[in-house]
Protein backbone atom coordinates (compact mmCIF):
# COMPACT_ATOMS: atom_id res chain seq x y z
CA UNK A 1 0.00 0.00 0.00
CA UNK A 2 1.57 3.62 -0.70
CA UNK A 3 1.27 5.06 2.86
CA UNK A 4 2.00 8.96 1.76
CA UNK A 5 0.83 10.00 -1.61
CA UNK A 6 3.78 11.99 -2.76
CA UNK A 7 4.61 13.47 -6.84
CA UNK A 8 6.86 11.55 -8.86
CA UNK A 9 10.21 13.04 -9.39
CA UNK A 10 12.25 13.08 -12.61
CA UNK A 11 15.31 11.46 -12.02
CA UNK A 12 18.41 9.65 -14.24
CA UNK A 13 17.28 5.90 -14.79
CA UNK A 14 20.47 5.00 -13.15
CA UNK A 15 18.99 6.70 -9.79
CA UNK A 16 15.80 5.39 -10.24
CA UNK A 17 16.70 1.49 -10.40
CA UNK A 18 19.08 2.12 -7.66
CA UNK A 19 16.33 4.14 -5.44
CA UNK A 20 13.42 1.46 -5.91
CA UNK A 21 14.89 -1.76 -6.62
CA UNK A 22 16.37 -4.37 -4.21
CA UNK A 23 18.14 -7.76 -4.06
CA UNK A 24 15.20 -9.85 -3.65
CA UNK A 25 12.23 -7.95 -5.40
CA UNK A 26 9.32 -8.51 -7.01
CA UNK A 27 9.38 -6.75 -9.70
CA UNK A 28 7.50 -6.45 -13.18
CA UNK A 29 8.60 -4.75 -16.74
CA UNK A 30 5.27 -4.75 -18.42
CA UNK A 31 4.06 -3.56 -21.62
CA UNK A 32 2.86 -6.39 -23.97
CA UNK A 33 5.10 -6.70 -26.83
CA UNK A 34 5.18 -3.04 -27.41
CA UNK A 35 6.62 -0.31 -25.10
CA UNK A 36 8.89 -2.81 -23.31
CA UNK A 37 11.64 -0.91 -20.99
CA UNK A 38 14.27 -2.51 -22.37
CA UNK A 39 16.59 0.54 -21.27
CA UNK A 40 15.44 0.21 -17.50
CA UNK A 41 16.28 -3.69 -17.90
CA UNK A 42 19.50 -2.96 -18.64
CA UNK A 43 20.07 -0.62 -16.23
CA UNK A 44 19.09 -3.60 -13.51
CA UNK A 45 21.77 -5.68 -15.00
CA UNK A 46 24.35 -3.03 -15.39
CA UNK A 47 23.69 -2.81 -11.34
CA UNK A 48 24.24 -6.77 -10.76
CA UNK A 49 20.59 -6.93 -8.83
CA UNK A 50 20.10 -10.79 -7.66
CA UNK A 51 17.38 -12.88 -6.43
CA UNK A 52 14.61 -10.78 -8.51
CA UNK A 53 11.08 -12.20 -8.91
CA UNK A 54 10.57 -11.50 -12.47
CA UNK A 55 6.97 -11.26 -13.14
CA UNK A 56 5.82 -10.57 -17.21
CA UNK A 57 3.18 -11.83 -19.36
CA UNK A 58 5.50 -12.47 -22.06
CA UNK A 59 9.22 -12.20 -20.62
CA UNK A 60 10.48 -11.79 -23.83
CA UNK A 61 13.65 -10.93 -24.87
CA UNK A 62 14.51 -8.53 -21.77
CA UNK A 63 14.03 -11.66 -18.97
CA UNK A 64 15.93 -13.43 -21.82
CA UNK A 65 18.81 -10.94 -20.77
CA UNK A 66 18.10 -10.79 -16.85
CA UNK A 67 17.61 -14.75 -16.28
CA UNK A 68 20.94 -14.83 -18.36
CA UNK A 69 23.32 -12.57 -16.52
CA UNK A 70 21.95 -14.34 -13.30
CA UNK A 71 19.57 -11.54 -12.22
CA UNK A 72 16.62 -13.56 -11.79
CA UNK A 73 15.57 -16.00 -8.73
CA UNK A 74 11.92 -17.27 -10.04
CA UNK A 75 10.06 -15.75 -13.20
CA UNK A 76 6.05 -15.37 -12.91
CA UNK A 77 4.52 -15.91 -16.56
CA UNK A 78 2.27 -16.92 -18.91
CA UNK A 79 4.17 -17.00 -22.32
CA UNK A 80 7.74 -17.49 -23.03
CA UNK A 81 8.63 -16.94 -26.57
CA UNK A 82 10.16 -14.64 -28.62
CA UNK A 83 7.29 -13.46 -30.38
CA UNK A 84 6.85 -15.30 -34.11
CA UNK A 85 10.54 -16.28 -33.85
CA UNK A 86 11.24 -19.56 -31.32
CA UNK A 87 11.73 -19.82 -27.57
CA UNK A 88 13.77 -17.84 -25.27
CA UNK A 89 17.59 -19.70 -25.00
CA UNK A 90 18.40 -18.20 -21.74
CA UNK A 91 15.60 -19.10 -20.30
CA UNK A 92 15.27 -22.36 -21.86
CA UNK A 93 19.43 -22.68 -20.15
CA UNK A 94 18.22 -21.96 -17.26
CA UNK A 95 15.18 -23.99 -16.86
CA UNK A 96 16.59 -27.27 -18.52
CA UNK A 97 20.37 -27.02 -17.68
CA UNK A 98 20.28 -24.72 -14.53
CA UNK A 99 22.75 -22.15 -16.37
CA UNK A 100 23.70 -20.11 -15.16
CA UNK A 101 22.02 -21.01 -12.24
CA UNK A 102 18.53 -23.02 -11.47
CA UNK A 103 15.70 -20.69 -11.36
CA UNK A 104 11.90 -21.54 -10.35
CA UNK A 105 9.24 -20.43 -12.70
CA UNK A 106 5.75 -20.04 -11.59
CA UNK A 107 3.87 -20.31 -14.77
CA UNK A 108 0.26 -19.10 -15.56
CA UNK A 109 -1.79 -18.41 -18.89
CA UNK A 110 -2.63 -14.88 -20.07
CA UNK A 111 -6.12 -14.49 -18.93
CA UNK A 112 -5.52 -15.67 -15.27
CA UNK A 113 -1.86 -14.01 -14.91
CA UNK A 114 -4.24 -10.49 -16.22
CA UNK A 115 -6.83 -11.44 -13.95
CA UNK A 116 -4.08 -12.02 -10.88
CA UNK A 117 -2.74 -7.92 -12.08
CA UNK A 118 -6.41 -6.89 -11.76
CA UNK A 119 -6.72 -8.44 -8.54
CA UNK A 120 -3.62 -6.60 -7.55
CA UNK A 121 -4.17 -3.31 -8.26
CA UNK A 122 -7.85 -3.87 -7.06
CA UNK A 123 -6.41 -4.08 -3.71
CA UNK A 124 -8.08 -8.21 -3.67
CA UNK A 125 -6.58 -11.41 -2.04
CA UNK A 126 -7.41 -12.98 -5.44
CA UNK A 127 -9.51 -13.23 -9.25
CA UNK A 128 -12.06 -15.67 -10.24
CA UNK A 129 -12.47 -16.34 -13.57
CA UNK A 130 -13.47 -19.40 -15.93
CA UNK A 131 -10.36 -20.90 -16.83
CA UNK A 132 -7.84 -23.94 -16.64
CA UNK A 133 -11.02 -26.00 -16.91
CA UNK A 134 -9.24 -29.71 -17.85
CA UNK A 135 -5.62 -28.81 -18.02
CA UNK A 136 -2.39 -30.04 -16.72
CA UNK A 137 -0.98 -26.30 -15.50
CA UNK A 138 -2.96 -26.29 -12.38
CA UNK A 139 -1.11 -29.86 -11.25
CA UNK A 140 1.71 -28.20 -11.51
CA UNK A 141 1.36 -24.63 -9.96
CA UNK A 142 -0.44 -24.36 -6.58
CA UNK A 143 -1.31 -20.59 -6.43
CA UNK A 144 -4.31 -21.99 -9.05
CA UNK A 145 -6.83 -22.50 -7.07
CA UNK A 146 -10.80 -23.63 -7.28
CA UNK A 147 -13.61 -21.39 -6.13
CA UNK A 148 -17.20 -22.07 -5.89
CA UNK A 149 -19.62 -19.05 -6.99
CA UNK A 150 -21.76 -18.21 -4.25
CA UNK A 151 -24.73 -17.35 -5.94
CA UNK A 152 -24.84 -20.09 -8.91
CA UNK A 153 -22.17 -22.85 -7.39
CA UNK A 154 -20.24 -22.98 -10.42
CA UNK A 155 -16.76 -23.98 -9.99
CA UNK A 156 -13.96 -21.22 -10.91
CA UNK A 157 -10.40 -20.83 -11.05
CA UNK A 158 -8.81 -18.53 -8.70
CA UNK A 159 -5.62 -16.68 -8.58
CA UNK A 160 -3.84 -14.84 -6.24
CA UNK A 161 -3.12 -11.23 -6.47
CA UNK A 162 0.18 -10.25 -7.78
CA UNK A 163 1.42 -7.36 -5.40
CA UNK A 164 4.25 -6.08 -6.42
CA UNK A 165 7.42 -4.27 -4.71
CA UNK A 166 7.80 -2.28 -7.74
CA UNK A 167 6.38 -1.47 -11.47
CA UNK A 168 8.89 -0.75 -14.19
CA UNK A 169 6.90 0.73 -17.40
CA UNK A 170 7.99 2.51 -20.89
CA UNK A 171 5.92 5.30 -21.94
CA UNK A 172 5.36 8.16 -24.79
CA UNK A 173 5.66 11.10 -22.51
CA UNK A 174 5.31 13.02 -19.36
CA UNK A 175 4.40 16.56 -18.61
CA UNK A 176 6.26 18.48 -16.31
CA UNK A 177 3.76 17.63 -14.06
CA UNK A 178 4.96 14.47 -13.93
CA UNK A 179 1.17 12.56 -15.45
CA UNK A 180 2.41 10.21 -17.63
CA UNK A 181 0.44 8.84 -21.29
CA UNK A 182 0.32 5.67 -22.56
CA UNK A 183 -1.17 4.97 -25.72
CA UNK A 184 -1.47 2.17 -28.63
CA UNK A 185 -1.51 -1.41 -27.00
CA UNK A 186 -1.59 -0.26 -23.31
CA UNK A 187 -1.49 -4.22 -22.52
CA UNK A 188 -0.71 -4.80 -18.52
CA UNK A 189 1.16 -1.50 -17.66
CA UNK A 190 -1.74 0.01 -15.75
CA UNK A 191 -2.44 -2.85 -13.69
CA UNK A 192 1.06 -3.53 -12.82
CA UNK A 193 1.70 -0.25 -11.38
CA UNK A 194 -1.85 -0.10 -9.61
CA UNK A 195 -0.63 -3.63 -8.66
CA UNK A 196 2.88 -2.00 -7.46
CA UNK A 197 4.42 -0.44 -3.93
CA UNK A 198 6.37 1.68 -6.60
CA UNK A 199 6.83 2.51 -9.76
CA UNK A 200 9.13 3.70 -11.91
CA UNK A 201 8.13 5.41 -15.73
CA UNK A 202 10.78 5.71 -18.54
CA UNK A 203 8.99 7.69 -21.32
CA UNK A 204 10.59 9.24 -24.80
CA UNK A 205 10.16 13.03 -24.02
CA UNK A 206 8.66 15.62 -21.43
CA UNK A 207 6.21 18.00 -23.46
CA UNK A 208 4.13 20.90 -22.34
CA UNK A 209 0.86 19.34 -22.71
CA UNK A 210 -0.25 15.56 -22.94
CA UNK A 211 -2.45 17.10 -25.30
CA UNK A 212 -5.17 13.67 -25.17
CA UNK A 213 -8.51 12.86 -25.05
CA UNK A 214 -10.86 12.27 -21.80
CA UNK A 215 -10.25 8.52 -22.11
CA UNK A 216 -6.72 8.17 -22.57
CA UNK A 217 -4.41 6.00 -20.49
CA UNK A 218 -2.94 8.63 -18.15
CA UNK A 219 -0.86 7.80 -15.21
CA UNK A 220 -0.87 10.77 -12.60
CA UNK A 221 2.03 11.90 -11.41
CA UNK A 222 0.84 11.02 -7.53
CA UNK A 223 1.28 7.07 -8.49
CA UNK A 224 4.26 6.97 -9.70
CA UNK A 225 7.68 7.45 -7.87
CA UNK A 226 10.52 8.09 -10.60
CA UNK A 227 10.24 9.06 -14.32
CA UNK A 228 13.15 9.17 -16.28
CA UNK A 229 13.51 10.65 -20.04
CA UNK A 230 15.06 7.63 -21.74
CA UNK A 231 14.58 8.16 -25.61
CA UNK A 232 14.25 5.06 -27.32
CA UNK A 233 14.06 3.18 -24.04
CA UNK A 234 11.89 0.75 -25.57
CA UNK A 235 14.28 -0.35 -28.70
CA UNK A 236 13.79 -3.06 -30.10
CA UNK A 237 9.77 -2.84 -28.70
CA UNK A 238 8.56 -0.13 -30.13
CA UNK A 239 6.98 3.21 -29.05
CA UNK A 240 3.91 3.68 -31.42
CA UNK A 241 3.71 7.41 -32.46
CA UNK A 242 7.61 7.77 -31.74
CA UNK A 243 9.36 4.35 -33.51
CA UNK A 244 8.51 1.06 -34.97
CA UNK A 245 9.45 -2.65 -33.81
CA UNK A 246 13.09 -3.42 -34.98
CA UNK A 247 11.59 -7.37 -36.03
CA UNK A 248 15.45 -7.79 -37.30
CA UNK A 249 16.63 -7.49 -33.78
CA UNK A 250 14.18 -10.01 -32.49
CA UNK A 251 15.10 -12.46 -34.93
CA UNK A 252 19.10 -11.87 -34.52
CA UNK A 253 18.23 -12.40 -31.03
CA UNK A 254 17.48 -15.78 -31.57
CA UNK A 255 21.01 -16.85 -32.76
CA UNK A 256 22.90 -14.19 -30.53
CA UNK A 257 21.33 -15.92 -27.54
CA UNK A 258 21.69 -19.64 -29.30
CA UNK A 259 25.22 -20.03 -27.29
CA UNK A 260 26.55 -18.83 -24.13
CA UNK A 261 29.99 -17.24 -25.06
CA UNK A 262 28.25 -15.02 -28.04
CA UNK A 263 25.52 -13.95 -25.27
CA UNK A 264 27.79 -13.01 -22.60
CA UNK A 265 29.88 -10.80 -25.29
CA UNK A 266 26.78 -9.33 -26.62
CA UNK A 267 26.13 -8.03 -23.22
CA UNK A 268 29.21 -7.15 -22.84
CA UNK A 269 29.57 -4.97 -25.89
CA UNK A 270 25.67 -3.83 -25.90
CA UNK A 271 24.81 -3.58 -22.31
CA UNK A 272 27.43 -3.99 -19.30
CA UNK A 273 29.77 -1.23 -21.28
CA UNK A 274 26.74 1.22 -22.19
CA UNK A 275 24.69 3.57 -20.98
CA UNK A 276 21.25 4.46 -20.68
CA UNK A 277 21.78 7.43 -23.55
CA UNK A 278 22.77 4.79 -26.48
CA UNK A 279 18.80 3.85 -26.98
CA UNK A 280 18.36 6.77 -28.61
CA UNK A 281 20.55 5.75 -31.68
CA UNK A 282 18.76 2.27 -31.79
CA UNK A 283 15.77 3.55 -31.97
CA UNK A 284 16.84 6.73 -34.63
CA UNK A 285 16.69 4.11 -38.02
CA UNK A 286 13.35 3.32 -37.10
CA UNK A 287 11.18 6.60 -36.28
CA UNK A 288 8.40 7.60 -38.15
CA UNK A 289 9.16 10.01 -40.29
CA UNK A 290 7.85 13.75 -39.36
CA UNK B 1 -2.20 -26.62 -62.44
CA UNK B 2 0.07 -24.09 -60.49
CA UNK B 3 2.34 -25.95 -58.26
CA UNK B 4 1.86 -25.09 -54.63
CA UNK B 5 3.71 -26.38 -51.58
CA UNK B 6 1.41 -28.44 -48.49
CA UNK B 7 1.76 -25.81 -45.97
CA UNK B 8 0.17 -23.22 -48.84
CA UNK B 9 -2.57 -25.79 -49.36
CA UNK B 10 -3.18 -25.74 -45.28
CA UNK B 11 -3.08 -21.88 -44.53
CA UNK B 12 -5.59 -21.61 -47.96
CA UNK B 13 -7.87 -24.41 -46.51
CA UNK B 14 -8.29 -23.30 -43.45
CA UNK B 15 -8.63 -19.55 -45.02
CA UNK B 16 -11.74 -20.84 -46.85
CA UNK B 17 -13.64 -21.75 -43.89
CA UNK B 18 -13.28 -18.20 -42.58
CA UNK B 19 -16.05 -15.75 -44.34
CA UNK B 20 -16.73 -11.44 -43.66
CA UNK B 21 -19.28 -12.11 -40.83
CA UNK B 22 -16.62 -14.33 -38.36
CA UNK B 23 -14.97 -12.30 -35.50
CA UNK B 24 -11.77 -14.42 -34.94
CA UNK B 25 -8.92 -14.56 -31.95
CA UNK B 26 -5.69 -15.30 -33.83
CA UNK B 27 -2.73 -16.56 -32.92
CA UNK B 28 0.15 -15.64 -34.73
CA UNK B 29 1.80 -17.87 -37.14
CA UNK B 30 -0.46 -20.32 -39.52
CA UNK B 31 -3.77 -18.79 -37.45
CA UNK B 32 -3.12 -15.73 -38.25
CA UNK B 33 -1.75 -15.92 -41.56
CA UNK B 34 -4.84 -17.89 -42.46
CA UNK B 35 -7.15 -15.34 -41.04
CA UNK B 36 -5.52 -12.48 -42.90
CA UNK B 37 -5.43 -14.60 -46.29
CA UNK B 38 -8.82 -15.04 -45.87
CA UNK B 39 -9.71 -11.04 -45.39
CA UNK B 40 -7.69 -10.26 -48.58
CA UNK B 41 -8.96 -13.09 -50.55
CA UNK B 42 -13.24 -13.19 -49.83
CA UNK B 43 -13.68 -11.96 -46.31
CA UNK B 44 -13.14 -8.22 -45.93
CA UNK B 45 -15.18 -7.54 -43.51
CA UNK B 46 -13.79 -10.36 -41.29
CA UNK B 47 -13.37 -9.07 -37.67
CA UNK B 48 -9.74 -10.06 -36.31
CA UNK B 49 -8.92 -9.69 -32.81
CA UNK B 50 -5.60 -10.40 -31.06
CA UNK B 51 -4.52 -10.95 -27.41
CA UNK B 52 -3.08 -7.53 -27.15
CA UNK B 53 -6.34 -6.24 -27.38
CA UNK B 54 -6.48 -5.03 -31.13
CA UNK B 55 -9.91 -5.42 -32.31
CA UNK B 56 -11.03 -5.40 -36.25
CA UNK B 57 -6.71 -5.25 -37.35
CA UNK B 58 -6.19 -5.18 -40.54
CA UNK B 59 -3.03 -5.55 -40.97
CA UNK B 60 -0.48 -4.98 -44.48
CA UNK B 61 1.80 -7.57 -43.73
CA UNK B 62 1.38 -10.54 -41.04
CA UNK B 63 2.49 -9.48 -37.58
CA UNK B 64 5.46 -11.25 -36.09
CA UNK B 65 3.78 -10.87 -32.33
CA UNK B 66 0.59 -10.63 -30.94
CA UNK B 67 1.41 -6.69 -30.27
CA UNK B 68 2.71 -5.60 -33.41
CA UNK B 69 2.42 -2.29 -33.95
CA UNK B 70 0.40 -2.36 -37.30
CA UNK B 71 -2.59 -4.39 -35.47
CA UNK B 72 -3.38 -1.46 -33.55
CA UNK B 73 -3.10 1.13 -36.00
CA UNK B 74 -5.52 -0.38 -38.12
CA UNK B 75 -7.67 -1.91 -35.80
CA UNK B 76 -11.10 -0.25 -34.77
CA UNK B 77 -10.08 -0.14 -31.26
CA UNK B 78 -7.45 -1.25 -28.78
CA UNK B 79 -8.76 -2.12 -25.54
CA UNK B 80 -6.20 -3.50 -22.49
CA UNK B 81 -5.14 -6.97 -22.33
CA UNK B 82 -7.54 -7.45 -19.41
CA UNK B 83 -10.57 -6.06 -20.89
CA UNK B 84 -9.46 -8.23 -23.93
CA UNK B 85 -9.64 -11.76 -21.91
CA UNK B 86 -12.25 -10.50 -19.15
CA UNK B 87 -15.02 -8.69 -21.32
CA UNK B 88 -14.38 -10.03 -24.67
CA UNK B 89 -12.97 -13.08 -24.49
CA UNK B 90 -14.78 -14.38 -21.16
CA UNK B 91 -17.71 -12.25 -22.38
CA UNK B 92 -18.33 -14.37 -24.79
CA UNK B 93 -18.01 -12.16 -27.73
CA UNK B 94 -15.60 -13.62 -29.89
CA UNK B 95 -17.41 -16.84 -31.46
CA UNK B 96 -14.06 -18.68 -33.26
CA UNK B 97 -10.62 -19.08 -31.85
CA UNK B 98 -8.03 -20.23 -34.83
CA UNK B 99 -5.00 -21.61 -32.83
CA UNK B 100 -1.41 -23.53 -33.48
CA UNK B 101 -0.22 -26.51 -31.48
CA UNK B 102 3.09 -28.32 -30.63
CA UNK B 103 1.69 -31.47 -29.72
CA UNK B 104 -2.12 -32.45 -30.49
CA UNK B 105 -4.00 -35.82 -29.32
CA UNK B 106 -6.51 -37.37 -31.07
CA UNK B 107 -9.26 -35.26 -29.18
CA UNK B 108 -7.93 -32.36 -29.96
CA UNK B 109 -6.19 -31.19 -26.94
CA UNK B 110 -2.89 -29.34 -27.48
CA UNK B 111 0.25 -29.27 -25.54
CA UNK B 112 2.10 -25.93 -26.36
CA UNK B 113 4.11 -26.63 -22.90
CA UNK B 114 6.88 -28.90 -22.09
CA UNK B 115 8.23 -31.57 -24.33
CA UNK B 116 8.65 -34.68 -21.28
CA UNK B 117 8.66 -33.59 -17.51
CA UNK B 118 6.92 -30.58 -16.82
CA UNK B 119 9.70 -30.10 -13.50
CA UNK B 120 13.27 -31.25 -15.75
CA UNK B 121 11.74 -30.84 -19.45
CA UNK B 122 13.90 -32.24 -22.84
CA UNK B 123 12.15 -29.37 -24.13
CA UNK B 124 10.51 -25.89 -22.83
CA UNK B 125 8.36 -24.60 -24.86
CA UNK B 126 6.54 -20.94 -24.55
CA UNK B 127 3.50 -22.11 -22.87
CA UNK B 128 0.07 -21.32 -23.10
CA UNK B 129 -0.53 -18.05 -23.60
CA UNK B 130 -4.01 -17.09 -24.52
CA UNK B 131 -5.19 -20.46 -25.95
CA UNK B 132 -6.42 -22.33 -22.18
CA UNK B 133 -8.98 -19.66 -22.65
CA UNK B 134 -9.40 -19.04 -25.86
CA UNK B 135 -10.47 -22.77 -26.45
CA UNK B 136 -12.77 -22.66 -23.47
CA UNK B 137 -14.62 -19.03 -23.91
CA UNK B 138 -14.51 -18.77 -27.95
CA UNK B 139 -17.77 -21.17 -29.21
CA UNK B 140 -15.52 -23.38 -31.76
CA UNK B 141 -11.58 -23.75 -32.22
CA UNK B 142 -10.01 -24.08 -35.65
CA UNK B 143 -7.14 -25.17 -35.51
CA UNK B 144 -4.03 -25.30 -37.75
CA UNK B 145 -1.07 -27.42 -37.51
CA UNK B 146 1.59 -29.50 -39.78
CA UNK B 147 1.66 -33.36 -39.46
CA UNK B 148 4.44 -35.19 -38.03
CA UNK B 149 4.86 -37.90 -35.64
CA UNK B 150 6.81 -35.19 -33.41
CA UNK B 151 3.77 -33.56 -33.60
CA UNK B 152 0.54 -35.66 -33.36
CA UNK B 153 1.24 -38.01 -30.70
CA UNK B 154 -0.42 -40.42 -29.26
CA UNK B 155 -0.50 -39.11 -25.32
CA UNK B 156 0.49 -35.37 -25.05
CA UNK B 157 3.36 -34.66 -22.36
CA UNK B 158 1.38 -31.89 -20.97
CA UNK B 159 -2.15 -31.07 -22.05
CA UNK B 160 -2.12 -26.80 -22.23
CA UNK B 161 -5.25 -26.66 -24.07
CA UNK B 162 -8.25 -28.44 -23.44
CA UNK B 163 -9.65 -30.04 -26.41
CA UNK B 164 -12.47 -32.81 -26.38
CA UNK B 165 -10.27 -34.60 -23.09
CA UNK B 166 -10.61 -38.14 -23.37
CA UNK B 167 -13.12 -38.20 -25.84
CA UNK B 168 -17.42 -38.57 -26.29
CA UNK B 169 -18.90 -36.61 -23.46
CA UNK B 170 -15.67 -35.71 -21.64
CA UNK B 171 -15.75 -32.00 -22.68
CA UNK B 172 -19.15 -31.12 -21.23
CA UNK B 173 -18.49 -33.37 -18.02
CA UNK B 174 -15.29 -30.99 -17.43
CA UNK B 175 -18.13 -28.17 -17.58
CA UNK B 176 -17.70 -26.74 -20.68
CA UNK B 177 -20.76 -25.15 -22.43
CA UNK B 178 -18.51 -24.04 -25.75
CA UNK B 179 -18.09 -27.04 -28.73
CA UNK B 180 -14.03 -27.29 -29.00
CA UNK B 181 -12.14 -27.74 -31.54
CA UNK B 182 -14.65 -28.53 -34.31
CA UNK B 183 -12.08 -28.16 -37.79
CA UNK B 184 -8.78 -28.95 -38.06
CA UNK B 185 -6.54 -28.03 -40.61
CA UNK B 186 -2.87 -29.73 -41.60
CA UNK B 187 -0.54 -30.28 -44.73
CA UNK B 188 -2.26 -32.92 -45.77
CA UNK B 189 -5.95 -33.12 -44.70
CA UNK B 190 -8.93 -31.73 -42.93
CA UNK B 191 -9.83 -33.40 -40.10
CA UNK B 192 -13.27 -33.11 -37.67
CA UNK B 193 -14.38 -34.67 -34.52
CA UNK B 194 -16.46 -37.91 -34.85
CA UNK B 195 -20.01 -36.69 -33.41
CA UNK B 196 -20.42 -39.62 -31.19
CA UNK B 197 -16.77 -40.17 -30.34
CA UNK B 198 -15.40 -36.97 -30.84
CA UNK B 199 -11.85 -38.36 -32.15
CA UNK B 200 -10.57 -36.62 -34.97
CA UNK B 201 -11.99 -37.90 -38.04
CA UNK B 202 -10.11 -37.06 -41.64
CA UNK B 203 -12.73 -35.50 -43.81
CA UNK B 204 -11.26 -34.57 -46.47
CA UNK B 205 -7.15 -35.20 -47.94
CA UNK B 206 -5.43 -33.15 -50.05
CA UNK B 207 -4.32 -33.31 -53.98
CA UNK B 208 -2.04 -36.38 -54.25
CA UNK B 209 -1.60 -37.34 -50.21
CA UNK B 210 -1.87 -41.05 -50.06
CA UNK B 211 -3.50 -43.03 -46.77
CA UNK B 212 0.15 -44.42 -45.81
CA UNK B 213 1.41 -40.77 -45.52
CA UNK B 214 -1.15 -39.97 -42.77
CA UNK B 215 -0.25 -43.15 -41.06
CA UNK B 216 3.50 -42.08 -41.38
CA UNK B 217 2.79 -38.78 -40.33
CA UNK B 218 0.58 -39.55 -37.51
CA UNK B 219 0.92 -41.28 -34.05
CA UNK B 220 -2.17 -42.71 -33.50
CA UNK B 221 -4.51 -45.46 -35.80
CA UNK B 222 -6.30 -42.39 -37.81
CA UNK B 223 -9.84 -42.31 -38.32
CA UNK B 224 -11.41 -41.55 -41.88
CA UNK B 225 -15.06 -40.27 -42.33
CA UNK B 226 -17.11 -42.68 -44.36
CA UNK B 227 -17.40 -40.29 -47.05
CA UNK B 228 -13.45 -38.52 -47.49
CA UNK B 229 -13.51 -35.38 -49.81
CA UNK B 230 -10.57 -34.21 -52.48
CA UNK B 231 -9.42 -31.09 -50.99
CA UNK B 232 -9.81 -28.12 -53.97
CA UNK B 233 -6.40 -27.27 -54.88
CA UNK B 234 -5.28 -24.00 -54.28
CA UNK B 235 -6.62 -20.88 -56.97
CA UNK B 236 -4.20 -19.06 -58.52
CA UNK B 237 -5.86 -16.11 -56.98
CA UNK B 238 -4.77 -17.97 -53.78
CA UNK B 239 -1.92 -18.71 -54.30
CA UNK B 240 -0.99 -15.11 -55.86
CA UNK B 241 -2.80 -12.72 -52.65
CA UNK B 242 -0.87 -15.82 -50.09
CA UNK B 243 2.59 -15.09 -51.87
CA UNK B 244 2.53 -11.60 -51.99
CA UNK B 245 1.18 -11.25 -48.46
CA UNK B 246 4.31 -13.67 -47.19
CA UNK B 247 6.85 -10.96 -49.74
CA UNK B 248 5.66 -8.38 -47.87
CA UNK B 249 5.64 -9.81 -44.26
CA UNK B 250 9.61 -10.80 -44.93
CA UNK B 251 10.60 -7.67 -46.80
CA UNK B 252 8.90 -5.79 -43.33
CA UNK B 253 10.35 -7.97 -41.04
CA UNK B 254 14.11 -8.72 -42.33
CA UNK B 255 14.74 -5.01 -43.44
CA UNK B 256 16.47 -2.73 -41.71
CA UNK B 257 16.04 1.43 -41.75
CA UNK B 258 18.21 3.01 -43.64
CA UNK B 259 20.27 5.58 -43.09
CA UNK B 260 21.53 5.47 -40.04
CA UNK B 261 24.70 4.74 -39.20
CA UNK B 262 24.30 3.80 -36.07
CA UNK B 263 21.31 0.27 -36.92
CA UNK B 264 24.26 -1.69 -38.14
CA UNK B 265 25.08 -5.25 -35.86
CA UNK B 266 22.85 -6.62 -33.61
CA UNK B 267 21.48 -4.09 -31.00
Amino acid sequence: MVELVTKARFMSLGDAVAEHLFDGATVAFEGFSHLIPHAAAHEVIRQGFRNLVLVRMTPDLIYDQMIGMGCAHSVVFSYAGNPGVGLLRRMRDAIENGWPHPIEICEHSHAALANAYVAGASSLPFMVFRGYRGVDLPKVNSEIRWVQCPFTGEELAAVRSMFLDLAVVHAQKADHQGNVLVEGIVGMQKEAVFAAKHAVATVEEIVEELRTHSNACILPSWVLDAICVVPGGAHPSYAHGYYSRDNASYLEWNKISADRDSFLSWMRENVTQQTPDVFAARAAGFRYAT
Amino acid sequence: MTHFTPTEMMVIAAARALSSNDICFAGVGPPSEACNLARLVHAPDITLIYESGTIGARPHVLPLSVGDGELCETALSTVSVSEMFRYWLQGGRIPIGVLGAAQIDRYGNINTTVIGDYRSPTVRLPGGGGAPEIAGSCDQVYIIVSQSRRTFVDRLDFITTYGHGTGRKARQSTGFTTKGPTILFTDMAIWKPDPETRELTVVSLHDGVRREQMTKSVGWNVQYADRVDATPVPSSGELEVLRDLHMRTRAAHTGRAQGHGECRDPI
